[in-house]
């Protein structure tokens, strides 16, 4: 394999204890309020969509010593320069080096409230009947691949029941790796704890996932 | 990912630049050059801060839960179709294109992660705090949300069954808290003061009358 994410934390262990923050604390530095602005507006070009920035992200060999605005301008500055848009260069030598290259459109101040409110929807008109229905027994896939995914490893060759049909949505898969929206059928996927982690467990737990129609297979 | 804030302090008065400021130059620098060629427009960056820090955050959704506690057509709405049912309050769009909210009751306590990223209902929540984005708790939650919990001080009982939601795609999940004992005289608006944003992703209980 050589596509490596390291951000599949599921199910992990000695990564600590979670450090509770009070609700108003949104930024600890300053920079992290551009780094989130300068990251939508860019976004909000058009020339990514947001399973190529979240493929960018996770591949980061470092991305476990980064803070989370940190690996937000590392993939902005990496998909920047996949694009052409801007060089290392230029951010190195703090100025415009090179001619702007045309981008499909620049987010402007009065549209912003339209744009964010209208988001960007992943569901699809379907075009075939759905392969699994609420309450039937499937099994994920066992095998890892070699691209982006959003089956995480904890889920993978465990069975599960159908709890809701989401309708058909662009596949993230295949949209990280500039293959089109390909869109599926999306489901809510529900596995007891003892199937995903064993007899240790809290017995009366249960874990949802949202799995695309060809992450799974029927059990008879 | 480590949620050590000490990167951002600065490391005493020496010659060498702390990380802060070496930051906040890249991001600056950044900046600079994506105006420089028309990328972005200095203003709308503004709008976009502005947004996120004043607008759009938990009390909207604190508002959703208290309408739900309040309204019984509208909970009802909010379970069967929370996308419109929360659009009709005026939240709606980026990471909150398709909502779905999860009811805890006397015997099922719902918690909702992100093990893969960070995804989280923006437009009822606003921006996740450092911990939901952290290796800590994307790591356990799904495998030992008890332990999680107690992390945050919150013990239930063992009846409770804990349903977890690790947000794969591009579902949104909101969790409606239970409302709390006493709160019966209460106003819609004074319920929402109820509502925290921790109880909204199932890692608190809303806060009771008079706390």
């Amino acid at each position: 394999m050589t596509y490596q994410s390291h951000a599949d934390l599921g199910g992990q262990e000695g990564h600590g204890v979670v450090t509770p923050e009070p609700e108003g604390e949104l930024f600890h530095a300053n920079w992290e309020r551009m780094a989130l602005a300068i990251t939508l507006a860019m976004g909000a070009t058009g020339t990514w969509n947001l399973d190529e920035s979240r493929s960018v992200r996770e591949t980061f060999a470092d991305y476990d010593s980064l803070t989370y605005y940190q690996l937000w301008i590392k993939g902005l500055i990496a998909l920047l320069k996949e694009y052409d848009l801007v060089g290392e260069d230029e951010v190195a030598a703090r100025q415009m080096l090179h001619p702007a290259r045309p981008v499909k459109r620049v987010l402007h101040a009065a549209d912003v409230p339209t744009v964010l409110a209208k988001g960007t929807p992943t569901l699809r008109p379907a075009n075939s009947a759905a392969r699994f229905a609420v309450g039937d027994q499937v099994r994920t896939l066992a095998e890892g691949v070699d691209h982006h995914t959003r089956l995480p490893a904890y889920a993978r060759g465990k069975i599960g029941r159908i709890a809701e049909v989401y309708g058909a949505h662009v596949f993230a898969d295949s949209h990280a790796q500039g293959l089109g929206e390909q869109p599926q059928w999306l489901y809510n996927v529900v596995f007891t704890a003892r199937e995903l982690w064993g007899e240790e467990c809290d017995e009366s737990s249960t874990v949802s996932i949202d799995a695309w129609e060809s992450y799974l297979e029927r059990v008879p | 990912m480590p949620h050590d804030h000490d990167h951002d302090h600065h490391h005493g008065a020496g010659h060498e630049p702390s990380e802060l400021s070496e930051m906040e130059l890249h991001v600056r620098a950044l900046r600079t050059v994506l105006e420089q060629k028309g990328y972005i427009d200095p203003a709308a960056l503004d709008v976009l801060i502005d947004t996120y820090e004043t607008k759009i955050g938990p009390r909207n959704g604190a508002r959703v839960v208290a309408k739900a506690w309040t309204d019984e057509a509208f909970r009802k709405w909010l379970l069967t179709d929370a996308t419109a049912a929360i659009a009709s309050l005026g939240f709606q769009g980026r990471q909150g294109e398709l909502m779905v909210a999860v009811e805890n009751t006397d015997s099922i306590h719902n918690l909702v992660v992100c093990t893969l990223c960070s995804c989280y209902p923006w437009p009822v929540l606003g921006l996740p705090p450092t911990w939901y984005k952290s290796a800590p708790y994307r790591s356990r939650a799904v495998k030992d949300p008890r332990g999680v919990l107690a992390d945050f001080g919150v013990a239930l009982p063992a009846s409770v069954s804990i349903r977890v939601w690790d947000s794969t795609a591009e579902v949104r999940y909101l969790v409606v808290p239970q409302r709390p004992e006493g709160s019966e005289d209460l106003s819609e608006e004074q319920l929402a003061d109820l509502v925290t944003r921790d109880s909204m992703i199932g890692t608190g209980q809303p806060k009771a009358p008079g706390q």
